[in-house]
């Protein structure tokens, strides 16, 4: 598992990079209520907001940490939106991506080094 | 930053792992660890004790003799204060020569005395104003050495009448003074929530075991201010700030309740408080703007400053407080639009991150209130 700053963590799977937020992320924003979802099969690039998350207390983005195509969406979350803070590393993933290249997941911090990122 | 100003119950809301934001110049605990949802929840479903000792409490004590308090106190606000009877409160608003809101505030009738309840953020404010109003009638005592705790919801009564038994004699609005062995209790029976419930002014020294008494009956939990302000937000109550300011007044924000008959026009003592004029003409002939419930069709919160349009794109206004509402289990907002478009049912347009979605005008409270009348 690779984690963003924005914590997010990616996950390989086959050719797939699945994309949900840490369990820090969710304890920091409260009861997720809201969660809007792109749309399958869109391009996006590296920063783009590709999904919003509102709480109890304010709402926020998830960021496409990649280039790539978004090929499948957890439209579980939509109707369901506490699942990102019952089980947000399994269940509450929240979209997977087709990249180029796989190797651009290196850029980003293993789990020791979000441990320290997140203190 | 500057120094955030620290509760009396500082150390308790660490120990019970309160999360702690700054809030009106204090270090405030917004949640605990059961989180916004869960607190609202057991507070409509059991009890909430809520530390809001960050609120302003004053005595106006009269120097010659009560009338002449009252009178001067009338003339800072549209509201009847002479006819409030002696253990009796009631919601009252500071207001500006332009008809706005300076402040909204609880004050009782203490027989000799009144004591008044002001916003954190107002209070500096608010005590310089009542000392230019009412200085020459009154001592105006700011007290910073006691503590005010909420206690709210079904299970309130019971857990505070095992420490003060003659609270189930109060009836909503009442207020009397009861000696304990945590001090001089004042309780009135009110809140901000929507719920039956006490606020409870302790002296500082006896804040501490009061709050770990109520927290230790059965059903009392510490709630956050995240859960106070969905609670208030559910009953359809106005936040100081961002639902009423100097810009809104009385009769906009749906407040006309809180002005009785004595003092609009034809009243015995009508008019006489500062922005008359305004107020007493949008008794009349109705206000351009009003406060309105909405509730978004979808599921998308519509949060403070979303524009609001109607279905053909014309501007109407924006949503002032809005969230999520735990017991409504949907989302909810509060805001201002023409007063054409104001009536329950119609449909309007709130526009979130550039999208335009349905939102529809609702009768408040969003949630039923259950004070004990």
């Amino acid at each position: 598992m690779k984690y963003t700053k924005e914590h997010e963590w990616l996950r390989v799977e086959g050719d797939l990079v699945v994309v949900g937020i840490t369990e820090h992320a969710a304890t920091q924003l409260g009861d997720v209520v809201f969660v809007e979802l792109p749309e399958a099969e869109t391009m996006v690039a590296e920063g783009d907001e590709v999904c919003v998350i509102e709480s109890v207390k304010a709402a926020s983005d998830i960021l496409a940490p990649l280039d790539g195509e978004i090929v499948e969406v957890n439209t579980k979350l939509v109707d369901k939106p506490g699942l990102v803070n019952e089980d947000p590393t399994g269940v509450a993933w929240f979209f997977k991506m087709k990249i180029d290249d796989l190797a651009a997941l290196d850029d980003y911090m293993d789990e020791d080094e979000y441990a320290d990122f997140i203190g | 930053m500057t120094d955030l100003k620290k509760l009396v119950l500082a150390n308790l809301h660490a120990e019970l792992g309160g999360k702690m934001v700054p809030f009106a110049g204090y270090d405030m605990p917004v949640q605990y660890p059961a989180g916004v949802m869960t607190e609202h929840l057991h507070t409509r479903r059991a009890a909430g004790l809520f530390d809001v000792s960050h609120m302003g409490q004053v005595i106006l004590r009269p120097t010659s003799d009560m009338a002449a308090l009252v009178a001067a106190f009338e003339a800072m606000m549209p509201v009847d204060v002479a006819g409030l009877a002696e253990g009796r409160q009631r919601y009252g608003l500071f207001t500006n020569e332009q008809g706005g809101i300076l402040d909204d505030l609880m004050f009782a009738n203490r027989g000799d005395h009144l004591f008044v309840v002001v916003n954190a953020a107002c209070k500096e404010a608010d005590v310089a104003h009542m000392q230019a109003h009412l200085g020459a009638v009154a001592e105006v005592q700011h007290l910073t050495d006691r503590a005010l705790l909420a206690l709210q919801g079904p299970g309130a009564e019971a857990a505070l009448a095992a420490w003060v038994p003659g609270v189930t004699e109060m009836r909503f609005m009442d207020v009397r003074e009861f000696d304990t062995g945590f001090g001089p209790l004042w309780i009135s029976r009110s809140g901000y929530t929507g719920e039956d419930g006490f606020e409870i002014s302790v002296p500082a020294a006896g804040a501490l075991d009061l709050a770990r008494s109520l927290l230790a009956s059965e059903g009392v939990a510490p709630i956050g201010l995240g859960a106070r302000d969905s609670l208030r937000l559910e009953a359809g109550l106005c936040l100081y700030g961002h639902d009423i300011d100097t810009k809104t007044s009385p009769v906009e924000a749906g407040l006309t309740w809180a002005i009785q008959k004595s003092r609009r026009t034809g009243g015995a003592r009508a008019g006489g408080f500062p922005g008359a004029d305004r107020i007493l003409h949008e008794l009349a002939a109705g206000p351009e703007r009003v406060r309105v419930g909405l509730r978004p069709e979808g599921r998308a919160p519509m949060r403070e400053g979303t524009a609001l349009f109607d279905p053909d794109g014309t501007p109407l206004g924006e949503v002032t407080s809005g969230g999520f509402g735990p017991s409504v289990q949907a989302p909810i907002a509060m805001g201002y639009v023409a007063a054409s478009h104001a009536a329950p049912g119609t449909s309007l347009m709130g526009e979130v991150r550039g999208k335009r979605l349905p939102v529809t005008v609702v009768s408040l409270p969003f949630h039923p209130t259950t004070y004990k009348r």
